[in-house]
C-alpha cells in the first residue's frame, strides 16, 4: 500500500504549477460543517417551495426524502475520494486525476456556475427580504433592491477576499444562528412548546396530489434545492488542517444536520401555507419560513426568522463565492483557464483574482434573470455534477482498488450508493424536462460548445502529466 | 511519450478566452429568455369569471390563510388557478435523452484520449 500524506504542503498540486504561496491550512471540521451547511441551509429558506408548485405538497415531500437519499449517496462518495484527493478545486481535481482533462473541466464549470447561480438567487433572496423589511416598517411604494443585492455580493466578495478563517467563522455563526431559528419555529408553531399551529388535514384537502404521480416526478427538480452545494465542503481541501478526519465529519454531519432541517421546514410551511401560495416563489411565497413565521402572529418569530432568511443568504452567498472561487482558481493553476486566475494574494493567501473576476457574472444573473430561472441554472450544473459522481468512484475503485492508496473514509455498500444516484439522477433530467425542457437542452448545448472549444484550442496551453498532482501509484489498466 | 511544452499564451489571447467563455455562459441562460422560450410559465387554462373561495376550490381552513396573507378572491384568482402544463412529445423526450447521452459520450471519449497522454508522460509508456 502507497503510504500518502494527503496532508503535504508540497505534494497536494501547489509545488507542480510553480506557485510561490499556496492558500492557508487553517480549518477545522466545523469550518468544513459551516461551509457545506451554510451554503445550503438557504434552501430551506427559499427555493425548495417550488417543488410543491411543481406537485404539490406530497410531491415536495416525497421529493425532499428522495433528494435526501441522493445527496446521502453524494456525501458518502465525495467523502471517500475526497479524503483522499486533497487538493482545492474538489470535484474537479477528482475528474482530472480519475477520468480525465475534459471531464475535469466540465466538473469545474458546473462549480462554477452552480454556485455563482446559487450566490445569484441569495442575493435575490436578500433584496426581496430588504423591501419587505422596508414596507413592515412603514416605507411607501416599492423599494428598489437592485443596490441592496449589489451590496451584497460586494460585500461578501471583499469577505472572501480578505481570508478564509474569517470568512467560514463568520459563516459557522450565522448557519448555526439560521438553523436555530428553524429549530424553534418548529418548537413553537408544532404544538411543542404551547399551541400549535398546523392545519394540514385541512388544507391538503382536495389538494393532495393535484397533478397526480407525474407531479411528484416533477418535484424532484426543485427538490434538489434542499441539500445543493453540501458538496462543497471539498473545496476547503486545500486549507483544512486534517483533510482526512475533517473532510468526511463535516460533510457527513452536514448531511445529517440538512435532513433533519429539511423534513422539518416542509413540515411547518406545509402545514401553514396554502400549497398555490407556497409553491409559487415568485408571485406567491418567496421566503416560505418568513412567511410561516408572519402567519404565526408572533412578533418574536417573526424577526427571527427574518434574521434567519437573511442570515442564511449571507451564509449561503458567502460559501458559494468561496466554493467558486476556489475552482475558478483551481482551473487556472492547470491553465485549463488563462494562467492569471491561478494567483495567491501574497497577504491574505486567497485566491483573489478569480474572487473579483466572479463578482460582475454573479450580478449579470442576479440583476438581469428571474429567481426560479436562476435557481434552474443551479440545479442543472449541479445536476450534471452528480452524475459525474457515479462514474467517478466506479473509475476510482477500478484504477486504484481499495489496497493501493490508503484512504481516510471508505464508504460502505460500493456499488449501491453509486448505481442509486445515477438512477436517481436519470429521473431528475426528465423532472427538469417537465417544465423547463428548453433551459435542460439549451444548458447541454453549451456544455458540449465549451467542451469542443476546450478539446480542440484550450488544451493546447495545459502540462500533460504535470496536470497529475497526486502521489498516487499508476493507475490499473494503463 | 515526448515531453509536450505547451505554447506561452499571450495576455490578448487570455483576455479572449475568458471573454468567450462569459459571452457563452451569458448566452446558455440570456438566449432562451429573449427568445421566450424558457419553460415554466404557468397559465389558467379555465379561468373563474365571478372568483369565490368556493368557486377557486378552497375550503374554509383554505380561505382563511389567504384572507391572513392579504389575498381576496380576486387577487388570488391567478395564483390559485395556475398550472403547468406536463404534455410532452415522445419526440421531445427522445432529443434530450439523445443530447444527454451525447454529451456524455463525448466528453469521456475525449477525456479517455487526453487521460492516457497524461499518465503516459507521468508513468512513462
Amino acid at each position: 500500500m502507497a503510504d500518502v500524506d494527503i496532508t503535504s504542503q508540497t505534494m497536494d498540486g501547489m509545488g507542480p504549477h510553480g506557485t510561490k504561496v499556496g492558500l492557508l491550512r487553517v480549518l477545522g471540521p466545523a469550518h468544513v460543517w459551516a461551509l457545506g451547511v451554510g451554503i445550503v441551509l438557504v434552501g430551506e429558506y427559499m427555493g425548495w417551495n417550488f417543488a410543491v408548485g411543481k406537485g404539490g405538497a406530497y410531491a415536495a415531500l416525497i421529493a425532499c426524502w428522495f433528494a435526501g437519499i441522493l445527496y446521502s449517496c453524494v456525501a458518502m462518495i465525495d467523502s471517500e475520494v475526497t479524503s483522499t484527493v486533497a487538493s482545492a478545486g474538489g470535484q474537479y481535481t477528482q475528474a482530472k486525476h480519475i477520468i480525465g482533462p475534459l471531464m475535469a473541466f466540465n466538473v469545474g464549470l458546473y462549480l462554477v456556475f452552480a454556485y455563482t447561480m446559487l450566490e445569484a438567487a441569495n442575493a435575490i433572496t436578500a433584496g426581496y427580504l430588504f423591501s419587505v423589511v422596508a414596507q413592515m416598517t412603514g416605507h411607501a411604494g416599492d423599494l428598489d433592491q437592485r443596490p441592496f443585492i449589489i451590496l451584497v455580493i460586494m460585500f461578501l466578495a471583499w469577505l472572501n477576499y480578505r481570508g478564509v478563517l474569517a470568512t467560514l467563522t463568520f459563516n459557522l455563526v450565522i448557519t448555526a444562528i439560521a438553523f436555530c431559528a428553524i429549530i424553534i419555529l418548529f418548537l413553537s408553531t408544532s404544538g411543542v412548546l404551547g399551541g400549535g399551529i398546523m392545519e394540514h388535514a385541512a388544507l391538503f384537502e382536495g389538494h393532495e396530489l393535484p397533478y397526480g404521480w407525474i407531479g411528484v416526478l416533477a418535484a424532484m427538480h426543485f427538490g434538489l434545492w434542499y441539500y445543493l452545494g453540501i458538496e462543497g465542503t471539498t473545496q476547503a481541501a486545500e486549507e483544512v488542517r486534517s483533510p482526512a478526519r475533517s473532510l468526511p465529519f463535516g460533510t457527513l454531519a452536514g448531511i445529517m444536520t440538512l435532513l433533519i432541517a429539511a423534513t422539518l421546514t416542509w413540515f411547518m410551511c406545509s402545514g401553514v401555507l396554502p400549497w398555490e401560495y407556497l409553491g409559487d416563489g415568485v408571485n406567491g411565497s418567496v421566503a416560505p419560513l418568513f412567511d410561516t413565521a408572519r402567519l404565526s402572529g408572533s412578533t418574536g418569530l417573526l424577526w427571527l426568522l427574518g434574521f434567519g432568511t437573511l442570515f442564511a443568504t449571507l451564509a449561503s452567498a458567502n460559501g458559494c463565492i468561496n466554493d467558486a472561487s476556489r475552482a475558478w482558481f483551481a482551473m487556472g493553476r492547470d491553465k485549463y483557464l488563462p494562467g492569471w486566475f491561478g494567483a495567491v494574494h501574497p497577504r491574505y493567501r486567497t485566491p483573489y483574482r478569480s474572487i473579483v473576476f466572479l463578482v460582475p457574472i454573479a450580478l449579470i444573473f442576479a440583476l438581469g434573470a428571474p429567481l426560479d430561472q436562476v435557481i434552474t441554472f443551479s440545479i442543472l450544473s449541479g445536476l450534471l455534477g452528480y452524475t459525474f459522481m457515479p462514474l467517478n468512484i466506479i473509475l476510482f475503485r477500478r484504477k486504484w482498488p481499495l489496497d493501493t492508496i490508503k484512504r481516510g473514509y471508505e464508504h460502505p455498500f460500493h456499488p449501491i450508493p453509486a448505481i442509486t444516484l445515477l438512477a436517481i439522477c436519470s429521473i431528475t433530467f426528465f423532472a427538469v424536462f417537465l417544465g423547463y425542457g428548453t433551459q435542460l437542452v439549451a444548458m447541454i448545448g453549451f456544455y458540449i460548445v465549451v467542451s469542443l472549444w476546450f478539446h480542440f484550442w484550450r488544451y493546447r496551453f495545459v502540462n500533460r502529466g504535470a496536470q497529475f498532482t497526486m502521489p498516487w501509484p499508476k493507475p490499473r489498466g494503463y | 511519450m515526448a515531453h509536450y511544452v505547451p505554447p506561452k499564451q499571450g495576455k490578448a489571447s487570455q483576455l479572449f478566452d475568458v471573454i468567450v467563455l462569459v459571452v457563452l455562459t451569458v448566452g446558455a441562460l440570456f438566449v432562451p429568455l429573449w427568445l421566450g422560450m424558457a419553460g415554466a410559465a404557468k397559465t389558467v387554462a379555465a379561468p373563474v369569471t365571478e372568483p369565490t373561495w368556493e368557486a377557486l376550490g378552497q375550503n374554509a381552513a383554505q380561505a382563511a390563510k389567504y384572507e391572513a396573507l392579504g389575498y381576496t378572491p380576486e387577487s388570488a384568482h391567478d395564483l390559485i388557478l395556475a398550472r403547468f402544463d406536463y404534455s410532452f412529445s415522445a419526440g421531445a423526450l427522445l432529443t434530450m435523452i439523445a443530447v444527454i447521452l451525447l454529451y456524455y459520450f463525448l466528453i469521456l471519449r475525449f477525456s479517455e484520449m487526453e487521460y492516457r497522454e497524461v499518465i503516459s508522460e507521468k508513468f512513462g509508456e
